[in-house]
C-alpha cells in the first residue's frame, strides 16, 4: 500500500454520506450534494495525479482471502479515473435534478449515495471478489430507486431490470470461478499477463478441457446484459421510462458505463484471442445495436423512451469500437487505428455519459413543468415561452447527433476513424445509425421547439436562476470538450497505448 | 472451556423447568443470560482455538466394557459450528421474547434443544455423538407442539419421526462399525484409523450417510422440513433451519465421510453415468438445490418459501461435501455457518416481525397490505437478508457458495451448472417473495381497504432490533473478512481429508 | 445333598415364605381392627422387609448351589444371583406401590402371595432341573393368576384372571409335554445332561422328536414372556389386573422367565466345556452352537421377529394406555428374545439381556404406578385421562416423560443404553446379513414406538386439559416413582454403574 488510501476513501466517503442522509430527514438533499460534491472534487484530484506513463497508480494491495486468490486491489489508469470522474459529475447532475422528490426523500438520497459507492468500487477495483461485489451491489439501490419511486408501471419494469442483470452476472460469475480454478488467481492484472502470453488458455485448457470460448461467451453475456447489446436489451426501455427520470440520469450515465468498463478492463484482455476469434459475429450484434437503436427511437412517442433507445444506440458505437479493435497485431497503420478506436470508445463513455444525462435532466424539467407530459406530440413551439431551455436543449441534443465542436463528436469520430481501417463493412453500415439519430434528434428538436405552440406549453416556465447556474457547467463542459478534445486525450491516450500492448489477440 | 457451553445450557433447561410458572421475564431473562454466556464460551473457545489444531477437551471412560468415552474434543470445523449455535442461540432467545404461554417450559425445552447441538458439534466419540444426537430430538417435538401453528402436532411429529427413523439408520451403522473394527473403542478418532474393510464401507458409508442426511434435508427425505418449519414457532424454525439441519451434515462429514472414505470409492461400474456413491449422493444434492428453489418460486405461504429454500441451501453443503476436495468441502462448512445465520434472520423476519403482527402469511394476503410503508424495518431486514441468501457478494454467502462452485467445478462441471441454475432460481423465488410481501404494487380493493387508516402494527421492540443487527452484523462481517473462518476451517478440512491425522 | 445345603441353597426363598406367614398372621391376627390404609402399609412393610432379607440371603447363599449327586439343580452366583437380587428389588418396589391403593380388602393375603409368587421367581431364575423348572413356574404363575383377579369388585380383573389362567393351564400343559419328551430323549431331568444327550442324538441324526419338543417349550415359555403368538393373554391381563399386581406381572415375571431362558443359552453354548472324550469324530470339526442350539435358535429368532413387529404395530392402535404397555411389553420382550436367539460365548449376552430386563422392569413399574396414579384421579386409563397432566400434576408429568422416553429408547435414558447394549452383544456374536437385518428392523419399530409413546406424551404435555383440577398422589407412590425416574436418568447417564454391579457377581 502507497501512501494515503485515497481510492478506499473515495468508495467510502459516499457509503458515509448515505448513512447520515437517512437520519437527516428533510435536509437529506443537502447533505447529499455536499457529498457528492466532496466526491467530486476527490475524483478530479485522483484523475490529475494520474502518470504519465499510463500505467495504475494510487494503488492500494492488501491480502484479504489469500486461499481463494482474494486480494483487497484497489488502483486506477486514465480510463478508471475518467469514469470516477463521469461517475462523480453525473451523481451530482442527478441530485441536482431531484429537487422535488415526493416521499422519503431521505431512503432516496441514500440510495442513490450507495449507488454512486457502487460505482466508485467497481471502477477502481482489480480483483474479481471485490469488483463483483460492487457489480451486484450497485443493483439494488438501482432496484429500488426504480420500485419505489418510478412510474406507473414501474414494478414489472424494475424486475426485469434486476432479473436479467443478474441473470447475466451468474454466467459472469461461473466463468470467472472457472478461470480462477484453472489459473488460481483473481487479479485483473495477472490474469491480463496470463492471457497475453497464451497461458491462460492453456492453463483452461489443462484444467478443464477446450472451454475457453465458453467462458469468454459466458463473461461477454454478463456485460451484453449491461451495455446492453441487442438482443439482451429489452430490459432497458422500460426501466428508463418508467425510473424517476434523475434515476435515468444515473442509470444511463453511469451504470450502462460499467459494461463498457467490464468490457475493456475484463473481457478484452483476458479473453482477447477468444474475441477476435467470433469478431465477426459480435461486429453483426454491435452494428444492430446501432442501427436498430436508432430505428427503434424513430418510432418512439415518448421522449424518455427515444432517449432510451439512443443511448442504446449510442453504447452500440462502443460496441463497434472494442469488437473492431480485436484482430490480431499487423502493423503500425492497425496499431494506430486500434489506437483510436479505443481512444474513441473511452471518450465515448464519458461523452455519452454527461450528454444523455443532461438530456435527461431536461426531460425531467418538461415532465415537471407540463404535469407530467413526456410524449413527442404533446409539446409544440417551446422556443417562444422559454427560449434558454430551448437553446441549452438544443445543445445537447445536437451533442447527442455528434455535431462537431460539441463533445458528441470526438469520441464518435475516433471510432470511425479507428474502426474504418479496421472493419469498414461494419463501420459502412453503422453510418446508417449516424443518419437515422441525426433524423431522431432534428425531429424531436422540431416537434418540441418549433411550430404552433402546444396548449400546455403556453405558461410554459424558462429555465430559472439557479436551473441555468447549475446546466451552465455541464454545457460548457461539452462545448470545451467538444473544442478541446486533447484535454482528456492526452490523459487517456497513454493509457490506450498500455493496455493495447498487454492485450493479445 | 467450549465444553461449558453444553453444562450451561443443559443446568440452564434445569433450571428454567423449575422456574415458578407466571413469571415470563424471569424465564427470558435467565434464558437470555444462559445463551449469551454459551455465546460467550463459544467465542472464547474460538479465539483459544485460532491456528490450533485438534483439541482434547475431555477423555474420561464411561462405559470401559465397551470401550465408550467421554470425549469431548475441537477442531476448527467444530469450532465454527459452536459458534454458529451460540449465535443462533442467543439470536433465538431475543426472537422468543414476546412468548407468554408457558414462557418457562419453552425456554427449558430450548436451552437442552441448544445443549444436544452443542455436544454434536464437540462430541468425538461416536457414541456419544449419537446420545447427545438423540437428546435434541425430544425438545423438538415439544417446542414445535405445543407452541408451533400450522399444523403443529403433525409437524412435530413428522419431524421426531424421521429424525429418529435417519438416528436408527445412524446406529444400526455404528453398532456395525464398532463390531466390525474390533477395536474394543468408540472413539471417532481410532475408528478412523481402524482400517475398515472396503467392502464392509461400500454399505455401511451409504447407510450412515443417509441416516444423517435424512436431518440434512436431503432430497427426496427433506419432506419433513418445510412442513416442520412452517409449525414450528419462530426460534425453533431458526435452530432448526440453522442449527439443527446442520447436525445433519455435520454428521455426514465427521462420521460418514471421515469413519468411511472408502464408501466413496468407484464401484466399479457406472448405471446412467453414476459410479459410487459420491455421484449418487451429489447428483441428490444438486436435484435438492434445483428442487427446492423451483418449488419455492411455486409457495404461496411466505414461510413455505423460506422453508424450501432451506433445502435448496442444504443442497450446497451436501454438495460440497461430495466434492471431496478441499475448496469443496471447505466451501460447504461455510456455507453451513452462513446459511445458519441467515435462515434464522429469514425466519426471524418472516415469523416474529411479520407474522405475528398480521397474522397471515399468505402472500396473496400480504400483498394488500402495504408493508413496505408499516413496517418498514422488516422490508429493509429482509431486502438484506434477502441479498445475503441470494447469495449477494458482501455476504457470507457468496464466499460460501463461491467455494462449493469452484470445487464442484473441479470435480465435475456440470454439477456446476445445475447449481448455478439453482442460483439463478434462488434469485426469483427471493425476489418474488420480497415483492409480493413488501414492495407489492397491488392496491388493495375498496373492500380490502380499512376506512379509517391502516391499523397500527405494533413497533418494532428491542429483541427484535438486537436480533436483527446481530445476525446481520455477523453475515456482513463473515462476508466481507472470510479469513476469520477460513483461517479456521481450512486447516480442519484439510486434516479430515489427509485420514484424520492429527 | 443334605438338608443343610438345600436350606442354604434356598435361603432367599425361605426368607420370603416367613414372610409371606409373617404379613398373614400380622394382618388377619393382629390388625383386625386397623383401617384399610394401615393394614395396606404394614402389609405392605413386612413384604418389602422380607425381600430385603431375601437379598441380604442371596448375598450369603454364595455360588455353590444345589446339586443332586452330579446333576445340579439349583445353580447360584452369576447371572442367577443377579436375576435373583433384581427380582426383589423389583418385588419391593411393586410392594410400595401398594401403599395407598384400595382395590382390595385382603391386604395381607395379597401381599402374601406377591412374595411367594417371587418365591416362585427365584426358583425359576435358579433353576437346572425339568421338574424344578416347572415346579418354580407354576408357583410364580399360580400366584400370578390370584393376583389378577384380586380386584373382586371389578368385572374385568375377574375377565382377565380368567384367560390368564386357562391361557397359562394350557401353556403349562405344552411345557410338561415339550419336557416329557426331552426327557425321553435324554433319560434325565438335568438340564446340561438333556442337552448333551440332544447334541448326540442330533448329531447322529435323531432330531425329529426334538424339534418337537423345542417348540412345545417354546410355547410355554413364549406364553410366559408374552411372545407372539402367545401373547393373546397379555393386553387383557394389563388391562384388568390392578395396577400393583400388572406391575408385578409385567416385571417380576419377565425377569424370572428370560432368567430360565438364559440358563438354556448358557448351558447350550457351554456345553463341551470340560467334555473331554468325543466319541463322534467322525461328523467333523464341532459346530460352535451344538445340538439343540440351531433349532431353538431358529424357534427364538422368528418369535422374536414376530413380536417386535406385532407388539409395535398393534400398539399404534390403542386407545387404553395399559393395552399400550401391554402391546409394547410384547415388543420388548421381542428385543430380549432377539438377544436369547444370538446368544455369545462370553458372558455379554447374559449381561446385556440382564441390564435390559432389569431396567425394563423398573421403568415399567413406574409406569404403572403413574398409570395407577392417574386411574385412581380420573377413573379410566385411557389416553384421553392424560390430557393436561403437566398442569395437574407436574411432577408426575415429569416421571412419565422419563419412564416413556426411556422405553422409547432415548438416550440419556436408560432404556436407550439397554437397546444398544444388547444389539452390540447380538452383532457381537454374529456380524451376518439375518442378525443385521434384524437389529435394523428393532430400531426401525423402535422409531414406530417412538410414535405410540409421543401419543400419550402429547395428551400430557401439549393439549389442552379438559379438566384443570389437581391430581393427588399418595407421597409414598410419588416417592417411589420419583426415585424410579431418578434411577432411569441416572443409571442411562452412568450405564457402567448397573453393568458393574451385574458383572460383579
Amino acid at each position: 500500500m502507497s501512501g494515503f488510501p485515497i481510492l478506499t476513501l473515495l468508495t467510502v466517503l459516499p457509503l458515509a454520506g448515505a448513512a447520515i442522509a437517512l437520519f437527516s430527514g428533510k435536509h437529506a438533499r443537502a447533505v447529499t450534494l455536499i457529498t457528492t460534491i466532496a466526491s467530486l472534487a476527490l475524483a478530479l484530484f485522483v484523475w490529475s495525479s494520474l502518470p504519465l506513463d499510463g500505467g495504475m497508480s494510487l494503488v492500494e494491495r492488501v491480502a484479504w482471502a489469500p486461499s481463494l486468490g482474494i486480494e483487497y486491489h484497489l488502483g486506477v489508469d486514465g480510463l478508471g479515473a475518467l469514469m470516477l470522474v463521469l461517475s462523480a459529475i453525473v451523481t451530482l447532475m442527478s441530485v441536482d435534478a431531484a429537487h422535488r422528490v415526493h416521499h422519503q426523500p431521505n431512503l432516496y438520497f441514500g440510495l442513490v449515495l450507495v449507488l454512486e459507492s457502487g460505482l466508485f468500487g467497481s471502477f477502481t477495483a482489480l480483483n474479481f471478489f471485490h469488483w463483483f461485489l460492487f457489480w451486484e451491489l450497485s443493483l439494488i439501490p438501482a432496484f429500488f430507486l426504480i420500485k419505489l419511486w418510478g412510474g406507473t408501471r414501474r414494478g414489472p419494469a424494475a424486475t426485469q431490470f434486476f432479473v436479467y442483470t443478474m441473470a447475466g452476472s451468474v454466467a459472469l460469475l461461473l466463468s470467472f470461478l472457472a478461470v480462477f480454478l484453472s489459473t488460481g488467481s483473481m487479479d485483473f492484472g495477472q490474469l491480463t499477463q496470463l492471457a497475453s502470453t497464451g497461458a491462460l488458455e492453456q492453463m483452461v485448457t489443462a484444467h478443464l478441457g477446450p472451454v475457453t470460448i465458453w467462458l469468454a461467451i459466458g463473461v461477454l453475456a454478463g456485460f451484453a446484459v449491461k451495455v446492453p447489446m441487442i438482443p439482451f436489451h429489452t430490459w432497458l426501455p422500460a426501466a428508463y421510462a418508467e425510473a424517476p427520470s434523475p434515476v435515468t440520469m444515473l442509470l444511463t450515465g453511469a451504470m450502462s458505463k460499467m459494461g463498457v468498463y467490464g468490457l475493456l478492463r475484463i473481457a478484452l484482455p483476458l479473453f482477447g484471442h477468444q474475441i477476435a476469434q467470433m469478431r465477426t459475429p459480435l461486429l453483426v450484434l454491435a452494428v444492430a445495436t446501432v442501427v436498430m437503436g436508432a430505428w427503434a427511437a424513430a418510432a418512439q412517442k415518448d421522449l424518455k423512451r427515444v432517449f432510451a433507445y439512443s443511448s442504446v444506440n449510442h453504447l452500440g458505437y462502443c460496441l463497434l469500437g472494442i469488437f473492431a479493435l480485436a484482430v490480431p497485431a499487423s502493423g503500425a497503420a492497425a496499431a494506430a487505428s486500434q489506437a483510436a478506436a479505443l481512444n474513441g470508445v473511452i471518450l465515448q463513455m464519458f461523452n455519452h455519459g454527461i450528454t444523455a444525462a443532461a438530456l435527461f435532466w431536461f426531460v425531467a424539467m418538461l415532465q415537471e413543468r407540463t404535469g407530467g407530459h413526456r410524449g413527442i406530440d404533446e409539446f409544440g413551439g417551446l422556443r417562444k415561452p422559454a427560449p434558454v431551455l430551448a437553446g441549452l436543449m438544443g445543445i445537447v441534443l445536437f451533442s447527442s447527433l455528434g455535431l462537431p465542436g460539441l463533445n458528441g463528436f470526438v469520441g464518435e469520430f475516433l471510432i470511425f476513424r479507428g474502426v474504418f481501417p479496421l472493419a469498414w463493412v461494419a463501420a459502412t453500415v453503422s453510418i446508417l445509425g449516424l443518419l437515422v439519430t441525426a433524423i431522431v434528434i432534428l425531429t424531436v428538436i422540431q416537434k418540441v421547439f418549433n411550430g404552433p405552440v402546444a396548449e400546455h406549453c403556453v405558461g410554459f416556465p424558462d429555465l430559472h436562476h439557479d436551473e441555468r447556474l447549475a446546466m451552465a457547467p455541464v454545457i460548457g463542459l461539452m462545448l470545451l470538450i467538444g473544442l478541446v478534445p486533447q484535454l482528456i486525450v492526452d490523459s487517456v491516450n497513454p493509457t490506450v497505448v498500455n493496455l493495447l500492448a498487454h492485450w493479445r489477440f | 472451556m467450549l465444553a461449558w457451553t453444553i453444562y450451561l445450557s443443559f443446568a440452564g433447561a434445569l433450571v428454567e423447568a423449575l422456574l415458578p410458572k407466571g413469571k415470563a421475564g424471569l424465564a427470558r431473562w435467565f434464558a437470555l443470560a444462559v445463551a449469551v454466556l454459551g455465546l460467550a464460551h463459544a467465542v472464547g473457545g474460538f479465539a483459544a482455538g485460532m491456528g490450533q489444531g485438534r483439541m482434547i477437551i475431555v477423555d474420561v471412560p464411561w462405559v470401559p466394557t465397551m470401550g465408550v468415552h467421554y470425549l469431548l474434543a475441537a477442531d476448527g470445523i467444530s469450532r465454527v459450528l459452536v459458534l454458529l449455535t451460540g449465535l443462533a442461540a442467543v439470536a433465538g432467545v431475543l426472537f422468543s421474547w414476546n412468548i407468554e404461554y408457558r414462557t418457562n417450559e419453552f425456554f427449558a425445552f430450548y436451552l437442552a434443544l441448544i445443549g444436544g447441538v452443542y455436544g454434536v458439534f464437540l462430541s468425538f466419540d461416536l457414541f456419544l455423538l449419537f446420545v447427545f444426537y438423540e437428546i435434541a430430538i425430544v425438545p423438538k417435538y415439544f417446542l414445535i407442539a405445543i407452541w408451533g401453528s400450522t399444523r403443529r402436532e403433525y409437524g412435530a411429529m413428522k419431524l421426531a419421526l424421521y429424525s429418529f427413523a435417519g438416528s436408527a439408520m445412524v446406529l444400526i451403522g455404528l453398532l456395525a462399525a464398532y463390531t466390525t473394527s474390533g477395536s474394543h473403542s468408540t472413539s471417532l478418532i481410532d475408528l478412523a484409523h481402524a482400517g475398515l474393510p472396503v467392502s464392509f464401507q461400500m454399505w455401511c458409508f451409504p447407510l450412515v450417510f443417509t441416516g444423517f442426511a435424512i436431518l440434512a434435508g436431503m432430497w427426496p427425505f427433506h419432506t419433513w422440513a418445510p412442513t416442520g418449519h412452517v409449525a414450528a414457532p419462530t426460534a425453533a424454525s431458526m435452530l432448526l433451519a440453522g442449527v439443527v439441519m446442520k447436525l445433519g451434515a455435520y454428521g455426514c462429514l465427521r462420521v460418514g465421510i471421515w469413519l468411511f472414505p472408502h464408501g466413496l470409492d468407484p464401484w466399479g461400474f457406472s448405471l446412467i453415468g453414476i459410479g459410487s456413491w459420491r455421484d449418487v449422493f451429489a447428483l441428490l444434492a444438486v436435484i435438492g438445490i434445483v428442487y427446492g428453489a423451483l418449488v419455492a418460486l411455486a409457495q404461496t405461504d411466505f414461510k413455505f418459501v423460506i422453508g424450501y429454500s432451506s433445502v435448496s441451501h442444504m443442497g450446497f453443503v451436501l454438495l460440497g461435501l461430495m466434492t471431496l476436495n478441499q475448496i469443496g468441502m471447505t466451501g460447504a462448512v461455510m456455507q453451513m455457518f452462513s446459511h445458519g445465520i441467515i435462515a434464522g434472520l429469514l425466519f426471524a423476519i418472516v415469523g416474529r416481525v411479520v407474522y405475528e403482527r398480521t397474522h397471515t402469511r399468505q402472500l396473496a394476503e400480504l400483498e394488500k397490505m402495504h408493508l413496505g410503508k408499516r413496517l418498514p424495518f422488516a422490508a429493509w431486514a429482509f431486502v438484506i437478508a434477502g441479498m445475503a441468501s441470494m447469495g449477494l457478494p458482501g455476504f457470507s454467502g457468496f464466499v460460501a457458495e463461491l467455494q462449493v462452485l469452484v470445487g464442484a467445478w473441479i470435480a465435475k462441471p456440470w454439477w456446476t451448472i445445475a447449481a448455478g441454475v439453482g442460483i439463478v432460481i434462488g434469485v426469483a423465488y427471493t425476489w418474488r417473495a420480497l415483492q409480493k410481501a413488501f414492495f407489492s404494487d397491488r392496491l388493495p380493493t375498496p373492500e380490502e381497504h380499512p376506512k379509517t387508516g391502516w391499523p397500527d402494527l405494533g413497533a418494532i421492540t428491542w429483541p427484535e432490533y438486537t436480533g436483527v443487527a446481530l445476525l446481520v452484523g455477523v453475515s456482513l462481517f463473515v462476508g466481507l473478512y472470510p479469513r476469520i473462518l477460513l483461517d479456521t476451517i481450512e486447516p480442519a478440512v484439510k486434516a479430515l481429508l489427509a485420514g484424520g491425522g492429527q | 445333598m443334605n438338608y443343610a445345603d438345600l436350606f442354604r441353597a434356598t435361603l432367599p426363598e425361605t426368607a420370603l415364605e416367613i414372610a409371606a406367614l409373617l404379613v398373614v398372621i400380622v394382618d388377619l391376627g393382629l390388625l383386625r381392627k386397623a383401617a384399610l390404609k394401615t393394614r395396606v402399609a404394614i402389609a405392605a412393610l413386612l413384604g418389602v422387609a422380607g425381600c430385603a432379607a431375601a437379598f441380604w440371603a442371596v448375598y450369603v447363599a454364595g455360588s455353590a448351589g444345589l446339586s443332586a449327586g452330579d446333576d445340579l439343580l439349583l445353580s447360584a452366583g452369576g447371572f442367577t444371583s443377579v436375576a435373583q437380587a433384581g427380582i426383589l428389588v423389583l418385588t419391593a418396589l411393586t410392594l410400595l406401590l401398594l401403599i395407598g391403593s384400595v382395590f382390595t380388602r385382603h391386604a395381607g393375603e395379597y401381599v402374601a402371595v406377591v412374595l411367594m409368587a417371587a418365591a416362585g421367581g427365584l426358583v425359576v431364575a435358579s433353576a437346572q432341573d425339568l421338574l424344578v423348572i416347572f415346579v418354580g413356574l407354576e408357583l410364580l404363575s399360580l400366584g400370578l393368576y390370584i393376583l389378577t383377579a384380586f380386584a373382586k369388585s371389578s368385572g374385568k380383573s375377574a375377565e382377565a384372571a380368567m384367560k390368564y389362567y386357562l391361557f397359562g393351564g394350557m401353556s403349562a400343559a405344552f411345557l410338561l409335554f415339550g419336557f416329557s419328551y426331552l426327557y425321553g430323549i435324554s433319560g434325565s431331568t438335568n438340564l446340561h445332561k438333556i442337552l448333551l444327550a440332544s447334541f448326540y442324538s442330533s448329531a447322529s441324526g435323531g432330531a425329529p422328536l426334538l424339534y418337537v419338543a423345542l417348540v412345545m417349550i417354546a410355547a410355554g415359555l413364549g406364553f410366559k414372556v408374552a411372545a407372539v403368538p402367545f401373547h393373546l393373554w397379555a393386553p387383557d391381563t394389563y388391562e384388568g389386573a390392578p395396577a400393583p399386581a400388572a406391575a408385578f406381572i409385567a416385571s417380576v415375571s419377565k425377569v424370572a422367565s428370560f432368567a430360565l431362558l438364559i440358563s438354556i443359552g448358557t448351558a447350550s453354548v457351554h456345553l463341551l466345556d470340560g467334555v473331554h472324550e468325543l466319541r463322534l469324530v467322525a461328523i467333523g470339526p464341532l459346530p460352535k452352537y451344538l445340538g439343540v442350539w440351531i433349532p431353538w435358535s431358529l424357534i427364538l429368532t422368528l418369535l422374536a421377529a414376530a413380536s417386535m413387529v406385532l407388539g409395535n404395530l398393534a400398539a399404534l392402535a390403542q386407545i387404553s394406555v395399559r393395552r399400550l404397555l401391554a402391546y409394547s411389553a410384547i415388543a420388548h420382550a421381542g428385543y430380549i428374545l432377539l438377544g436369547l436367539a444370538f446368544f455369545s460365548h462370553s458372558n455379554a449376552s447374559a449381561n446385556a439381556i440382564l441390564y435390559y430386563v432389569l431396567t425394563y422392569g423398573l421403568t415399567t413399574i413406574g409406569a404403572f404406578g403413574v398409570v395407577s396414579v392417574v386411574e385412581r384421579a380420573t377413573g379410566s386409563d385411557k389416553l384421553d385421562a392424560f390430557l393436561g397432566l403437566h398442569k395437574r400434576n407436574p411432577l408426575l408429568a415429569a416421571v412419565l416423560l422419563v419412564l416413556f422416553l426411556s422405553l422409547a429408547g432415548i438416550p440419556p435414558l436408560v432404556g436407550f443404553w439397554a437397546k444398544f447394549n444388547l444389539f452390540a452383544a447380538v452383532l457381537g456374536v454374529s456380524a451376518g446379513a439375518v442378525p443385521f437385518g434384524l437389529v435394523a428392523l428393532a430400531l426401525a419399530l423402535s422409531a414406530v414406538s417412538l410414535y405410540y409413546y409421543l401419543q400419550v406424551l402429547k395428551r400430557a404435555y401439549v393439549m389442552q386439559a379438559v379438566d384443570e383440577s389437581p391430581i393427588k398422589a399418595h407421597p409414598v407412590t410419588m416417592a417411589v416413582l420419583v426415585a424410579i425416574a431418578a434411577a432411569v436418568v441416572a443409571l442411562g447417564c452412568f450405564p457402567a454403574l448397573l453393568q458393574g454391579w451385574i458383572a460383579s457377581f
